[in-house]
């Protein structure tokens, strides 16, 4: 095993992805301000399977996954080195707005965040938006089917999304997303502020997703990466330089960063050695 | 055209598109508007000053701060003073915020330290905001015919009585000092209020438990623990009500009897730069109307200096509750 | 026995923990509770003064004369103030019409667009210095940029020196209810790929109408009471109005010029005329009371 006294200059094995690739993520720097956030972490998503992304809080993780679709744009002092290739165009590409990035690129939140509107409304929203012209109602339909809240709300298409429970909130938010069809769906930690049951759920669910999508997941709980994710990318925190900043230590099947970890880091923090 | 190389690349399933170059546009045009509007403030305020400033430069001239220390306005004489005013002004006004601060700030602690059930407090809350909603009119009316015939008596007494003391030198013969503050402090005490409130409001529970939870009584906490936690916050009410006081034209203008006149007694007739404004504007001839607009200056100053320090003490209140810097 | 079983456990003095109702310290608590349960009472009276009268005074004069005749001169019986009371509502409705989408715009700048920049800062501090102006400086500058260059007294000033006051209190209680619209709801939306100003008119308006609606109703009385801004802009007529640019009757100022007279007909009216205004102004306050509690569920 290589030793980690000295992360400095550490850069991850590079993972060899086994399919295609949908999202291929090259981080050289991420900065909010003079800040240095991420480093050095080259992370491919690939079609159909759930990436996962877990490590200690504060190894930047959501900024990660924030920055697949471009959310970071919206704080100020953000600013990205690298490239990420969506279908070989680069998504930071000097020509490219944020907005159009966002309209492929799915995401579901940390806390549920339905619009306050109707639950139709809720998931028509974004055919709406982008324009939809074929049957809004039979999509509607569909994206609620498969985000598995169908039956829970057949019967209140027109009560307020946010008079839901927490799990059926997020799952609202998931059909929302999904609506659209998008090609990538990014959920930053989506079962966080659900209780276990809704959270098996919502993981379920996951799984069914990947049929059609391709996942990338940040979660803080190993457990649910095991579970869930097919790909699972460990990242650290580096403070060697004053601050705190994340990088990625290693990228592997998920059976393999569980079981057999190739780095010191990545077997301790999957005992549980630290969090 | 919009850019977006997405589109082709990505699954034939994705109904995802990007915004139309009408979307776009609109956008643009939106946000364009939004940014103009907000510069628009600026400009207002910037433009309200300088109109003033040039309208009242004629006077400016002629008169110079001699206007400040003048204590006669003459039209027919053309000379103009506003001392009084000044005088008026800032009198009638201090008189109201010690009234209307005292009830405010005992309004506030009433109001926020559970001394009565909550559905209590929220109708005497509503008394508060309803006092603020009644047009400044309305006072002036109700001072006239309420007020001033309830004061008269008093004042006599006062006057017999005390007559020696300087504030009760003369006798209340109709409008005056002392019914016109009394509608002032009215007027400013649910702003006093409202403001207190807040900044008891926002002092942390754990505040009050700490001094409960050293024996203290009802009262000892809150003379000794919430009240001075709360004094920036009440300091900010105590001066935008001041700030208010200074500005009131109407009820003033009825009820402070408009003579040139300083004095310290509370039963004299004074008169304030706004009521002269609003007493003497629509009949004046040109070279007065200058003379108005250098006084409606002066105001300006007074009351731009006052409120600027009324938010400047808010914003460290706040500042200081929410822990930064 | 020894001597040290023989001495008797020290005498402790417990403090009574009974209530002492002649303790000074519980005087001083009752004395002061009274005190705040008497300005409490006190503050309350003027209002129930004012109401009193209004509904005396000003109620037993209120018909439909009264609300639809022109105002009397000097030693005449009768009239009325129908014409003020359309002066009012002309007035508060160009005033309205100018400071409640440039107020909301302006908002949408200082709390959505760009909440951190110099302009939102400066813009939003010069509102705030603006709420605190005196109403009369509204009335003095509108009086020196319209009444001037149009040669007359109008409802236009009029309603335009109304402007000038609501602007900035529109504007800051909007950019307040656009604050309290979730982040996390404008975060769906900006990814869902909303463009900012779809995520305005979608998300962050319909979200916050409640709390803009509650702060623009609150405008819009405080305006239909102000009358030192009226005095020499829109003036005051007799007559009905025929145009806009003409000098404009309004309540407040039909209260202010009667209430001097030493007529008691025109006082009666006075009176009368101050009881509409206040429930006109009591009604957009209810109506915005109303209006605010349906906020959304969080």
């Amino acid at each position: 095993m290589t030793s980690l006294s000295d992360t400095g200059e550490f850069i991850a094995k590079k993972y060899e992805p086994k399919g295609p690739v949908v999202l291929d993520c090259q981080i050289n720097n991420i900065y909010y301000g003079n800040f240095r956030a991420v480093r050095d972490s080259h992370v491919p998503i690939e079609k159909n399977k759930v990436t996962g992304f877990i490590g200690p809080s504060g190894c930047g993780k959501s900024t990660v996954l924030r920055s697949m679709n471009r959310m970071n744009d919206l704080i100020e002092s953000f600013r990205f080195d690298g490239s990420i290739q969506y279908h070989s165009n680069d998504i930071y590409g000097k020509k490219v707005d944020p907005v159009v990035v966002r309209r492929y690129i799915g995401m579901v939140f940390q806390l549920p965040n339905p619009f306050s509107m109707s639950i139709y409304d809720n998931v028509a929203f974004g055919l709406r938006l982008n324009g939809f012209k074929g049957d809004e109602e039979e999509m509607v339909v569909q994206a609620l089917k498969r985000a598995a809240i169908w039956d829970d709300v057949k019967d209140k298409l027109k009560n307020s999304g946010l008079s839901l429970s927490g799990g059926q909130q997020q799952r609202l938010c998931i059909a929302r997303a999904i609506a659209t069809e998008p090609d990538v769906l990014l959920m930053d930690e989506p079962c966080s502020a659900l209780d276990p049951i809704a959270t098996r759920q919502v993981e379920e669910l996951m799984v069914e997703l990947k049929e059609h999508y391709s996942v990338a997941l940040v979660t803080h709980n190993m457990q649910q990466a095991t579970r869930v994710a097919d790909v699972t990318a460990f990242l650290g925190v580096d403070i060697s330089q004053g601050g705190r900043t994340g990088y990625l230590v290693e990228m592997d099947d998920t059976q393999k960063i569980f079981e057999d970890p190739q780095q010191l880091l990545t077997q301790q923090y999957v005992r549980g050695e630290f969090s | 055209m919009v850019y977006d190389p997405f589109k082709h690349a990505s699954s034939d399933r994705t109904l995802s598109a990007p915004p139309s170059a009408f979307d776009y546009m609109k956008d643009k045009v939106f946000r364009s508007f939004a940014y103009c509007c907000a510069l628009a403030i600026i400009l207002l305020v910037t433009y309200i000053v300088f109109e003033l400033g040039s309208q009242a430069l004629p006077a400016i001239k002629t008169y110079g701060l001699g206007f400040v220390t003048g204590t006669t306005w003459d039209a027919n004489q053309r000379e103009f003073g506003v001392l009084p005013e000044i005088w008026g002004t800032l009198y009638s006004s201090l008189i109201a915020l010690a009234i209307g601060g005292v009830l405010g700030v005992g309004i506030a602690i009433f109001l926020t330290q559970s001394f009565v059930h909550a559905k209590l407090e929220l109708v005497f809350r509503t008394i508060i905001e309803l006092l603020a909603a009644i047009p400044s009119v309305v006072y002036g009316l109700w001072g006239i015919y309420v007020l001033i015939p309830l004061l008269r008596p008093v004042a006599q007494w006062f006057y017999e009585t005390l007559g020696w003391f300087p504030f009760f030198g003369t006798e209340l013969s109709g409008p005056g000092l002392a019914p016109a503050s009394l509608v002032l402090a009215i007027m400013i005490l649910p702003t006093v209020a409202a403001i207190s409130a807040d900044a008891f409001q926002r002092i942390p529970y754990k505040v009050k438990e700490a001094a409960y939870g050293m024996g203290a009584t009802k009262w000892e906490v809150i003379l000794k623990v919430m009240l001075p936690t709360a004094s920036s916050g009440i300091l900010a009410g105590l001066v935008l009500g001041f700030g208010r006081a200074l500005g009131e034209t109407m009820a003033l203008a009825m009820l402070i009897g408009n003579v040139n006149n300083i004095s310290l007694s509370l039963f004299a007739p004074a008169n304030t730069l706004a009521s002269l404004l609003a007493s003497t504007f629509p009949e004046a001839g040109e070279i007065e109307v200058q003379a108005l607009m250098y006084a409606a200056l002066v105001l300006l100053a007074i009351t731009f200096i006052v409120n600027i320090a009324g938010l400047a003490v808010q914003q460290y209140a706040m500042r200081k509750f929410e822990g930064k810097k | 026995m020894s001597e040290i079983t023989q001495q008797l456990p020290p005498v402790v003095e417990f403090p009574s923990l009974e209530k002492d109702s002649f303790d000074i310290r519980a005087i001083k608590n009752s004395t002061l509770t009274l005190m705040v349960w008497g300005i409490a009472i006190m503050a309350s009276i003027p209002l129930f003064s004012v109401i009193f009268m209004l509904i005396s005074e000003g109620g037993s004069r209120i018909d439909i004369e009264a609300l639809t005749e022109i105002p009397p001169a000097g030693f005449e019986t009768g009239g009325g103030f129908g014409n003020a009371i359309i002066g009012t509502f002309v007035m508060v409705g160009i005033a309205s019409l100018i400071s409640i989408p440039f107020g909301i715009m302006a908002a949408l700048h200082l709390a959505i667009l760009d909440p951190n920049s110099k302009l939102t800062t400066i813009s939003r501090f010069l509102a705030k210095v603006l709420t605190g102006f005196p109403s009369i400086l509204a009335g003095v500058f509108v009086y020196a940029v319209i009444v001037i260059t149009t040669g007359t007294y109008s409802a236009w000033a009029g309603g335009v020196a109304l402007a000038v006051l609501m602007l900035p209190t529109v504007t800051l209680a909007a950019e307040e209810a656009m604050r309290q619209v979730p982040q996390r709801m404008k975060d769906a939306a900006y990814g869902m790929g909303c463009t900012r100003t779809q995520v305005i008119m979608q998300v962050v308006l319909p979200t916050g109408l409640p709390g803009i609606l509650t702060g623009v109703i609150l405008a819009v009385a405080g305006a239909a009471g102000e009358s030192a801004p009226l005095l020499f802009t829109a003036l005051f007529s007799n007559y009905y109005m025929a145009e806009l640019a003409e000098p404009t009757a309004s309540l407040s100022i039909l209260i202010y010029n009667f209430s001097g007279m030493p007529f008691d007909n025109q006082i009666e009216l006075a009176w009368a005329a101050s009881l509409v205004l206040v429930v006109l102004v009591l009604f957009f306050n209810i109506l915005a009371r109303v209006v605010g509690r349906s906020k959304f569920k969080e």
